[in-house]
């Protein structure tokens, strides 16, 4: 659609601006100002300069804990996108079926974080949860707060449990616009069932998986509640993701400087994925729009 | 002729056994989603005796004395309330910002609205942990420090870019030329937008609301940075519970079991826009 010019459109968009920036902007402003700043309590604070940031950048516990996160988003991914799409192929095209499947499987979504974590730690306990209960039975040694196996199998688990179904649900809308007639050229030119997923489907759905993708990298990559629930970042250090890590730095000991420094670098990576994603969304409108 | 073959359902080379296995496989990843639910569910119905003494797939005596205990007791039932009220300003506040501010970014190009428009996509993929502590120290030195405001202005971080994303998204579809018709036909902008724009957009407000509900109901880390006592929602009230010792896993269970229902409530009536609402908008 053509937009036309016009400046006044600001004063539109002004109530969101300032709410935004009330909200978003000036608590960015403490972060950076701590960042750069040392104290001996007594709210006296003199300038440090970079200092933070050199020595978060050589701290292990950091590069650890990125370490942790990165191999932790890297595995939901490969579980999550193959099975989500997996899924959305077999999804009932329309109908009452079609209706329930996504109903139910919109259910783990709405589930307040915490609560998806108080899920998966009873479900795994061995001695009230069906899942521990019934892996303890096989004689498979499970213990989700002790053992470092076991804690991440079921914080990967859960992940899988509760986002999954996202992956799928745009995958099937991708699936929805694609035209009967596609499917119709491919039978009449016989292909086989690997080559109408691989030259009809797969293209097709290529823009609504690459937002999935990075709609689940993201938020991955922001985890806080549900392995804290479930976990809380152990056994040891095991589970314990950049959020957790910066909470604990910031919230628990309080030392402002390097979790501010922590911060900028995290929101950093962030808004480097922002661009891509914004890049491919725009892609897609101007696909879309053609 | 032409329709006949055209409104044929299309059938994938394997279309006999195919039927089949797609059953099986949605069958079997719905009991996979469906069991910790159905588990939290079972716990709560039964007594705390039950829970830890016998294992049983389903309650021996139902019981609804988990439900009676936070129906009753006001520290439990107050988290709900607390919860209810901040993310219900939060979404009016968020699509009462939003509504303006996605017609003007889908109707008008102006000077630097592409960066507004990922500055504000920036705010809704910012994590939460980063601004815990600087979202303390600000509401605290304001004095709105365990305020229900103060969460729901909280929560506007990523809600109300969400809500943006989300109306633009719909707006998009309503062809320009209706407004260009009411102009002529002498419509203020004001009596066009409620009269005849919002209901055309209705179904997208009502996504933008559940979507600024939902993520605000789901919230935790910052909703129990910025309350004490007074606002302490339920997601708060319940990690509370799980610190402290000798747990009471009925009630626990049967506190989870009633944060799902306001989802569960609405899900039906959203279903064919949650991806959409998930992805933005953009689907």
């Amino acid at each position: 659609m053509e937009k036309t010019v016009n400046q006044k459109a600001w004063f539109l968009v002004l109530p969101v601006l300032a709410l935004v920036a009330f909200s978003a902007v000036i608590p960015l402003m403490t972060v950076v100002n701590y960042s750069v700043q040392d104290t001996f309590g007594n709210n006296v604070f003199f300038w440090a300069g970079l200092e933070w940031f050199s020595n978060m950048l050589e701290s292990d516990r950091m590069w650890a804990a990125l370490g942790r996160q990165m191999v932790f988003s890297g595995i939901i991914l490969a579980i999550e996108v193959p099975l989500g799409i997996f899924v959305a192929l077999n999804m009932p095209k329309k109908g009452f079926w079609a209706s329930v499947c996504l109903v139910l499987m919109a259910l783990p979504l709405l589930i307040p974080w915490n609560v998806v974590g108080t899920i998966w730690q009873i479900f795994g306990r061995v001695d009230i949860g069906l899942l521990g209960h019934t892996l303890d039975r096989l004689g498979i040694d499970y213990n989700y707060t002790q053992d470092f196996f076991a804690a991440w199998a079921t914080v990967i688990v859960m992940d899988v449990w509760h986002w999954t179904s996202l992956v799928a649900l745009l995958a099937y809308a991708g699936l929805q616009s694609i035209p009967d007639a596609y499917y119709q050229a491919a039978k009449i030119d016989q292909a086989s069932r690997w080559k109408v997923f691989r030259y009809i489907e797969l293209p097709k759905m290529q823009g609504v998986l690459m937002i999935a993708i990075l709609l689940r990298f993201m938020d991955s990559f922001m985890i806080y509640t549900e392995p804290f629930v479930v976990t809380g970042g152990g056994p040891g250090n095991s589970t314990t993701f950049l959020s957790i890590d910066l909470v604990k730095m910031a919230l628990g000991q309080f030392d402002l400087g390097p979790a501010a420094a922590f911060s900028i670098m995290y929101f950093l990576v962030i808004l480097l994925i922002s661009w891509v994603f914004y890049t491919v969304m725009t892609n897609l409108d101007k696909r879309e729009g053609k | 002729m032409a329709d006949a073959i055209l409104n044929q359902p299309a059938s994938r080379g394997l279309s006999l056994p195919g039927i089949k296995t797609s059953a099986v496989v949605m069958t079997l990843y719905l009991v996979f989603l469906l069991l910790p639910i159905y588990w939290l569910v079972n716990m709560s119905l039964k007594t705390n005796t039950e829970i830890l003494n016998v294992f049983s797939l389903w309650p021996r005596d139902i019981t609804f004395a988990n439900y009676a205990t936070i129906l009753t007791d006001s520290s439990w039932y107050m988290g709900y309330i607390n919860s209810l009220i901040y993310v219900v300003l939060n979404t009016v506040i968020s699509i009462s910002v939003a509504l303006p501010a996605a017609y003007a970014f889908s109707r008008y190009s102006f000077l630097g609205d592409k960066h507004l428009f990922f500055w504000l996509l920036t705010n809704r993929m910012a994590p939460p942990a980063v601004f815990a502590l600087p979202f303390f120290q600000f509401y605290s030195s304001v004095g709105l420090f365990d305020t229900h405001i103060a969460v729901a202005l909280a929560h506007c971080l990523f809600n109300v870019p969400l809500a943006v994303w989300i109306l633009e998204g719909f707006m998009r579809g309503v062809p320009k030329e209706i407004d260009e018709t009411a102009y002529i036909d002498g419509y203020s902008f004001g009596r066009f937008f409620i009269r005849i724009f919002t209901p055309l957009i209705a179904s997208g407000i009502g996504v933008a609301a559940f979507f600024c509900f939902m993520f605000s109901w789901v919230e935790l880390l910052l909703s129990r940075t910025l309350t004490s006592v007074n606002a302490k929602p339920i997601a708060a009230t319940m990690t509370r519970t799980v610190s402290a010792s000798g747990l009471d896993w009925g009630v626990l269970a049967a506190a989870g079991v009633l944060t799902i229902v306001p989802g569960a409530l609405v899900i039906y009536f959203v279903r064919n826009y949650i991806a959409k609402g998930f992805a933005l908008g953009r689907v």
